[in-house]
């Protein structure tokens, strides 16, 4: 089995063996005014539609990526994964059991801690009062993995050591590193949980371009090494080229298009998934004109009818405005797009 | 004013914080100028020092922060040593200011409106009406739809991206000659980050204002600068055309930068790195400051500090340089 962990990051589409898989995931926030404010000012309830209704599923040692503008979902779906959320409905399975319910979470602890998570703001993900060490050790201490302490301790000089960091840095508290330092700790906390699947939430938004090289680096170093898969959330389009096998693109609560990275980047299919294309700012100076899609992302409180991107969309027609399109399978992507689907979308780059 | 003067001046300025642990230098010894319509970008890191250039030349340095030493000239006239009235007019008037966050930047308790008209009023001797169709007209200009309507609405009523195009109408309602720009596009979406960096474009082109755009995104600056300084540790690593710099980076550093930049299009499995990060301003390394992660360090770079010399188009501070100009100054000898 062990031998099979390795052997699949190399051969992903030979016997691919899939870790997670979700299906109609949705979650919804009430942020309904108090009850009194209803009834006096006769209004009903508010739904925030977080997440709407998304299905994926992620292979064993391939990083899965979700991309999108702020507010459409991306980060309650890794929260849901891991379980700080509960999901209104739809499932969610790793390995084939069902971890949908936080009954099911409770059943199945040792599974819940195979997944790990890697927060965005390296300053306040750390406890400062914590030293170092008792960080890096409390999923060892949690999940009982060694009993002594000085065997904890040794663990937690082995993490810090291949996170780049030294054994000696366990002494210290987190305000004494610097940014990129703190996200190392914090990967290196992941780890001590010893787990097969990291959610790593904009791991490097936070970060100098410099450092977040030195941690996509070391992420794509401890993937290989350690076998693990990644579902790895970022609104940086060329960070998620870099770093990943599968990409899916969210819009409101939606995923619009997901497929290969290559087949995404080479091939978008979806109006949605162009537009983010176009935004990227040109670093080779080919002096290509850029088209900055007009409109910004609606409120998820009130998304619009039909296909949510429709107001923005130049190929929007009246079914897209009455009709929310199903996913379907278009040149090895899976699109949701009435425009797609009806042939009338003209070709990337024409 | 003659021709070829540029718009703005900065000669050796130093910036320092006295600290109980004593002095803290942030900007040390920078030099650039910006002609009159130019864009200059100032890219870095954080604590490159490159806001605190730029709070500098608007006079907005947060005490205890000081300008200890060099001078900022606009127009050929000194307003570095200005007195707070005169800088205050000079504020808005010449130089206009948009910075990161637009929700700081506006007055939530203010109508975007009351707010433009007020800054048109203290710039601009013209009555109440005619201020407000001004501010209608730059709200127009900005391209917010709707601005009849738009214009009694309070912050908070618009996004993000409406709101930093308001804060870009603020900052022209005087008709300045240069604008800072302090990480324009950094709290916006990448969608509206394109929309706001060709209205910057559009609108400097327009009216012949120059910028100096400070953000530590590379792809902004390549899409919208004409000229780029490159900061380090308090000091100029790099400047020049930016295509030069973009594409043929000479300093160690912004090569190093340049690699480590993840780009659609460029698979690679490994990105260039550059190990350890920028130092501390109370610890900068003797010599020149990158010395410890540079991959191309010798002995002079370790006691040494350079300054920026010529290389091909751009200006350089490395010792690397040195050898080449002394080598073609020996040759042409």
């Amino acid at each position: 089995m062990a031998s099979d962990v390795a052997m699949a990051t190399e051969a992903t589409d030979a016997h691919a063996e899939t870790v997670l898989e979700v299906d109609g995931l949705k979650r919804y926030f009430d942020v309904s005014p108090p009850l009194l404010n209803r009834v006096i000012e006769r209004t009903g309830r508010r739904i925030v539609r977080a997440v709407d209704g998304i299905g994926f599923h992620i292979e064993r040692g391939e990083t899965f990526s979700l991309v999108g503008e702020s507010g459409c979902g991306k980060s309650t779906v890794a929260r849901l994964i891991v379980g700080l959320y509960n999901p209104t409905a739809g499932t969610i399975s790793y390995e084939g059991t069902d971890l949908s319910t936080p009954q099911q979470r409770a059943q199945n602890t040792a599974i819940q801690a195979r997944m790990q998570m890697i927060f965005q703001d390296p300053y306040a993900s750390l406890n400062p009062r914590w030293r170092v060490a008792d960080i890096v050790a409390e999923p060892i201490r949690h999940q009982k993995l060694v009993a002594s302490n000085r065997e904890i301790r040794e663990r937690v000089g082995e993490h810090l050591t291949q996170v780049g960091l030294a054994p000696s840095d366990g002494e210290k508290y987190p305000h004494e590193f610097s940014g990129g330092q703190r996200q190392r700790i914090s990967i290196a906390r992941a780890l001590a949980g010893e787990p097969e699947f990291l959610v790593c939430d904009e791991p490097t938004s936070a970060l100098d371009v410099s450092v977040q090289a030195q941690i996509l680096n070391l992420m794509k170093e401890l993937q290989q090494r350690l076998g693990l898969t990644y579902l790895f959330i970022s609104h940086d389009l060329a960070v998620v080229y870099h770093i990943s096998t599968k990409v899916g693109v969210m819009y409101l609560g939606r995923l619009v298009e997901w497929a290969e990275t290559q087949t995404l980047f080479g091939n978008p299919q979806h109006p949605y998934t162009r537009m983010l294309l176009d935004a990227i700012p040109d670093l080779d100076m080919s002096g290509r004109a850029r088209t900055p899609v007009a409109g910004e992302v609606p409120s998820p409180i009130d998304p619009p009818s039909g296909c949510a991107f429709h107001p923005r969309c130049p190929f929007a027609n009246e079914r897209c405005v009455k009709e929310v399109p199903r996913a379907i399978e278009a040149d090895s992507s899976h699109v949701a797009c009435h425009a797609v689907e009806e042939g009338r979308l003209p070709g990337w780059g024409e | 004013m003659p021709a070829n003067q540029p718009l703005l001046e900065v000669k050796n300025l130093r910036v320092e914080f006295p600290t109980r642990r004593g002095v803290l230098v942030a900007v040390d010894d920078v030099s650039l100028h910006i002609d009159p319509g130019e864009v200059l970008g100032v890219v870095g890191e954080s604590g490159a020092g490159k806001s605190m250039t730029g709070s500098a030349i608007i006079g907005l340095l947060e005490p205890p922060g000081r300008i200890a030493a060099g001078e900022i000239l606009l127009d050929g006239r000194r307003i570095d040593n200005l007195p707070y009235e005169q800088m205050r007019k000079v504020r808005g008037n010449e130089i206009g200011a948009i910075f990161q966050d637009p929700l700081t930047s506006l007055n939530p308790l203010y109508t975007v409106g009351r707010q433009l008209v007020e800054s048109i009023q203290t710039h601009i001797p013209v009555g109440e009406k005619e201020a407000r169709g001004r501010a209608l007209d730059l709200l127009k200009e900005v391209g917010i739809p709707g601005a009849e309507e738009r214009i009694d609405h309070y912050p908070h009523q618009f996004s993000g991206g409406m709101r930093q195009r308001v804060v870009i109408a603020l900052a022209l309602c005087a008709e300045p000659k240069l604008i800072i720009a302090d990480e324009p596009t950094t709290a916006l979406d990448v969608s509206i980050q394109a929309q706001i960096i060709s209205l910057l474009k559009r609108l400097c082109r327009e009216h012949r204002t120059a910028v100096m755009l400070v953000t530590h995104d590379m792809g902004v600056i390549a899409e919208t600068a004409d000229r780029v300084a490159v900061m380090y540790a308090g000091r100029i690593a790099e400047v020049g055309p930016v295509q030069d710099v973009v594409k043929r980076a000479k300093h160690p550093y912004t090569h190093g930068l340049m690699g480590s930049i993840p780009t659609v299009g460029h698979e690679v499995e490994k990105l260039t790195q550059i190990d350890g990060s920028m130092p501390r301003l109370n610890a900068i390394p003797p010599g020149c400051a990158f010395n410890p992660r540079c991959p191309k360090v010798f002995d002079r770079c370790r006691t040494e500090r350079p300054d920026l010399m010529p290389a091909e188009n751009s200006e350089v501070a490395c010792w690397l340089f040195e050898d080449r100009r002394q080598a073609t100054a020996a040759a042409g000898d």
